[in-house]
């Protein structure tokens, strides 16, 4: 798995050329995810996160982006909490230690946004989105944040009894900020 | 007979009564379910729905008996008694108050807003925080086991007046009296 998404990330990094693949400062970044539980919003952090970046702002089309999380580090700020969402009926962890975001294309939204389209993989299930950013240079960086909707359901995220959408909103919010180095 | 409370007085008395054995059962009953199952999440959403209700209804009631105050306690009744029932009285308004607030409180340190009948987002004092996890959940209980006690000599209380004192205390709060 890991071997394929590295080589995939290469792949792609030759096609986009000119630019070459940067690594994602996780210490500067962060990933998260937002859900409704009978309306109180609950936020789960991602702890560990990776993955590389290859961006041009002066040919942001041709950028390409690889995010990799790791699913045991989701941290809903209570340990009883933390265990559940790896269960079976949730994330699971074991099987599917891994989540992911691979683009396929970029397109241009205006001064310093972007509509980055690809696939999302959460346990082992993909899923076609399109994610709004905004890019902006910060301390030899360049800092990407966004947030886009999914569809908790549509990973098999809370089965069973779980997939009761009054108790457990079927919406969840993707938050994230990635920062990534700035170079040729 | 000596005069009765006004039937709003009445209405609010055992509404909030209700209220507050059904919530009481509510939170026993939650805090036993192990682990996090779809009940548990519910029961402690209606816990603090029942409990948000039961301070605002408190509210309006400590409103409404400022403006209309209770009838005066008979005659027959000893100073200790007087003096002990208000002190209670006092504890029992107390508690409807404070039990409420730390578990609001409680509720907010674990990260947890209180968003009302799931509809109605209500204010968060204070950010998540661990450190006063242990604290406030303690403090709602200690304060969930003091009504508790408190309800018991209330309740004591109300049937001493009727069946061994045989005065008027208890039928004034009843409702429709004769």
């Amino acid at each position: 798995m890991r071997v394929r998404q590295f080589l995939l990330a290469a792949m792609l990094s030759l096609v986009a050329g000119a630019v070459s693949a940067q690594t994602i400062d996780a210490a500067r970044s962060s990933v998260s995810a937002t859900f409704k539980q009978m309306g109180v919003p609950v936020e789960g952090k991602f702890k560990k996160i990776g993955g590389q970046v290859s961006y041009d702002a002066a040919n942001p089309a041709a950028a390409r982006a690889q995010v990799d999380v790791d699913i045991a580090s989701f941290d809903l700020g209570d340990p009883q909490y933390n265990r559940e969402v790896q269960q079976k009926d949730w994330f699971d962890g074991a099987r599917f230690p891994a989540a992911s975001f691979v683009s396929t294309g970029v397109k241009a939204a205006g001064a310093g946004r972007f509509e980055v389209s690809g696939k999302l993989t959460i346990k082992g299930r993909s899923v076609n989105v399109s994610v709004p950013l905004s890019a902006r240079a910060d301390g030899g960086a360049t800092v990407f944040e966004g947030s886009v909707p999914v569809r908790r359901l549509a990973f098999s995220i809370g089965e069973g009894e779980w997939k009761d959408t009054a108790l457990l909103a079927d919406e969840v919010v993707i938050k994230f900020r990635l920062a990534v180095p700035a170079g040729k | 007979m000596s005069a009765p409370y006004t039937s709003t007085a009445k209405w609010l008395h055992w509404l909030v009564a209700a209220l507050i054995f059904a919530n009481l059962a509510l939170g026993l009953t939650m805090v036993d379910i192990p682990g996090i199952t779809p009940t548990k999440l519910r029961y402690f959403n209606w816990h603090k729905w029942v409990g948000v209700t039961v301070f605002a209804l408190v509210t309006l009631r400590l409103a409404w008996r400022a403006m209309h105050p209770p009838p005066p306690l008979p005659d027959s009744m000893p100073r200790w008694e007087r003096r002990a029932a208000a002190a209670s009285h006092a504890a029992l308004y107390a508690l409807m108050f404070a039990l409420p607030l730390s578990g609001y409180f409680y509720s907010l340190a674990v990260g947890f807003p209180v968003v009302y009948l799931g509809l109605f987002p209500l204010p968060v004092l204070i950010e998540p925080n661990p450190a006063l996890k242990e604290p406030l959940v303690l403090l709602h209980h200690v304060l969930a086991w003091s009504i508790i006690v408190l309800l018991l000599v209330h309740v004591g209380a109300a049937l001493k007046h009727r069946f061994v004192d045989r005065d008027d205390v208890l039928q004034r709060i009843l409702p429709r009296q004769t």
